[in-house]
């Protein structure tokens, strides 16, 4: 699935790494727990988060994976964004809960890791 | 070649620092992307033990062609009962720990999966070294 679609999707909004908007995605996994995503022997998948800190932007370059969807309508902070650009990680913000962003993602056949 | 990066206790925002230089590092190397997943999560779980739970610590990254030894010294609690420590679910991390992602009990089990030789050496009251052996050929 493009990036593209899932931001329409989610109702969201590009904050970061707006060049990966056209790149496509197989595979999501949604967590606030950081830990539950770093057991994950998979990479290139988008991270599913209501986590809005630094350390879900710092999970996600540990995973290797390069895009966030970040839900419950959080903002993004300065240091998150700061983070995110640096290592060239596409942040989407949605207004929408984990649990609904998530539902509609699995609907229009983005794939479960497990 | 040999890296050195100061932790401090607490500080969130740096978390994860150390382990984004060494990934990087890995990179530039031309290692295996599986063993650098397998080295900045065992690095990364690790580094943001010694935030979540010492005061400060220091990580001493050895990266040889047969594979990297980290050492994460802190000065800290200690860990009284590592047998529970290693137990997933087990925690004693702070609210504020909980509420950055971490602290469910699955930083020392992860980083022992991802390790080939993991060594804790542990003083109640004084502090914590973790030894993590990572080796490139595994396959």
């Amino acid at each position: 699935m493009l990036l593209s679609e899932i931001c329409e999707i989610v109702n969201g909004t590009v904050v970061s790494g707006e060049s990966r908007i056209n790149q496509k995605v197989e595979f999501a996994f949604a967590s606030d727990l950081m830990s539950d995503v770093l057991t994950l022997k998979v990479d290139h998948f988008i991270l599913i988060t209501g986590l809005a800190n630094i350390q879900s932007v710092r999970t996600a370059e540990m995973s290797d994976a390069p895009y966030l969807l970040l839900c419950r309508g959080k903002e993004v902070s300065d240091d998150m964004l700061a983070l995110a650009k640096e290592i060239n990680v596409l942040i989407i913000k949605s207004p929408y809960s984990m649990f609904k962003c998530a539902g509609l993602l699995y609907g229009a056949g983005l794939k479960p890791v497990y | 070649m040999h890296f050195e990066y100061k932790v401090e206790g607490g500080d969130f925002t740096q978390a994860g620092y150390a382990s984004s230089q060494i990934k990087k590092t890995l990179k530039q190397l031309g290692a295996d992307p599986a063993v650098i997943k397998r080295v900045v999560v065992a690095l990364y779980e690790a580094e943001v033990n010694i935030v979540a739970h010492a005061y400060r610590g220091t990580i001493f990254a050895d990266i040889t062609p047969s594979g990297i030894k980290l050492r994460l010294e802190d000065e800290g609690p200690g860990i009284p009962d590592i047998e529970m420590a290693m137990t997933k679910g087990f925690s004693t991390a702070s609210p504020q720990v909980r509420e950055m992602g971490f602290g469910a009990g699955m930083g020392l089990p992860n980083i022992s999966e991802n390790a080939d030789s993991l060594t804790i050496d542990t003083e109640v009251g004084k502090g914590t070294t973790l030894t993590i052996i990572i080796n490139f050929n595994k396959v």
